[in-house]
């Protein structure tokens, strides 16, 4: 009872804020409107005593990736009128798109709909220790998988945007540990009225 | 189920409040306040002279790889939640896949220590 209670209240944010992810002007309003979205999914999760992947959900996608899709919004220099011209020239293929995802929508729920729509009960395992216990013995070589892409993530993260700029005074320790007297300091007798020559290489 | 749920009413309670006390201050800012709005109140405020062009400007690429080596090792932190919940159950088999898997992360950690990827000019 107050269960369905809590799942209709967050199914119906969770529809609603999605609505709004994608109809309202602001760029801004549509990820702080899909930060609602994530949250309201996580409650769903908990209903369904997938507690692991609702922390999940919270930590990685509201903590770290709306973060990214905020700085990306905010800060990027988007003309927000030239963003709009496109709509109506992708709106059949956007339409097609559509179309597609509602169709898998609905076999999944067609194919659920005969299953007498029970979860499996969880003797009294929680879902996190239960998550513990398969992944990291049944399925190493998927979590091994998972580590390597992580790694190839963030190579290509910094292959892609990595630039070492010229002309940034840092400090090199190794620079000024090898550096001696000899190669940098000379004793020069300056006759007067000609001045000192400067030595080949030095400033 | 309901020993579960009970679990999470502090949670529910907490959020009620929270959303029901944020509401009441909006509201009653609205109802008690006095308002006459005129044309020049509704302008945006700028101090000075108007804005000469758009807040937007393209900004460092570093603040994007800061966010997405973070994203990288969030997700690496999210896979040490159940291996440290079911370490007892997993044996030594899953504690040195994990070793495993923080190895290769080390190796990128490395990589990007070393290419300065980290550091700010």
């Amino acid at each position: 009872m107050i269960s369905s209670f809590f799942f209709y209240l967050f199914a119906a944010v969770t529809c609603l804020s999605g609505l709004m992810v994608v109809t309202s002007r602001n760029p801004v309003h549509s990820v702080l409107f899909l930060i609602l979205a994530f949250f309201n999914a996580a409650g769903l999760f908990i209903l369904l005593q997938a507690e692991f992947l609702a922390m999940l959900l919270v930590v990685v996608y509201v903590g770290a990736v709306a973060v990214l899709f905020l700085f990306v919004v905010m800060m990027l220099d988007i003309n927000f009128v030239e963003l709009r011209e496109g709509f109506q020239k992708y709106r059949t293929l956007g339409i097609v798109i559509g179309i597609i995802l509602l169709a898998e929508l609905f076999t999944t729920f067609f194919q659920l709909a005969g299953d007498s729509g029970a979860l499996p009960e969880t003797t009294g395992v929680h879902n996190t220790a239960q998550l513990g216990r398969v992944l990291y013995t049944e399925y190493v070589y998927l979590f091994q998988l998972a580590g390597l892409i992580l790694l190839v993530a963030m190579i290509g993260a910094i292959a892609l945007t990595l630039r070492s700029r010229p002309g940034v005074k840092r400090q090199s320790i190794s620079d000024q540990n090898s550096r001696r007297r000899e190669d940098t300091v000379r004793l020069a007798k300056v006759r007067s009225g000609e001045g000192a020559e400067a030595k080949e290489g030095s400033h | 189920m309901d020993a579960y749920l009970g679990d999470y009413l502090p949670i529910a309670i907490f959020m009620a409040i929270a959303i029901s006390l944020s509401l009441a201050f909006i509201l009653s800012a609205f109802v008690v306040g006095s308002q006459k709005p005129d044309i020049e109140k509704l302008t945006a405020y700028e101090c000075g002279f108007d804005a000469f062009d758009d807040s937007r400007k393209p900004f460092d690429v570093r603040f994007y790889l800061v966010a997405i080596l973070f994203i990288i090792f969030d997700l690496e932190i999210a896979f040490l939640f159940p291996w440290a919940v079911a370490l007892g159950d997993i044996g030594l088999f899953g504690f040195w896949s994990m070793m495993v898997f923080l190895g290769i992360l080390t190796i990128g950690f490395i990589y990007e220590w070393k290419k300065g990827a980290l550091e700010w000019e």
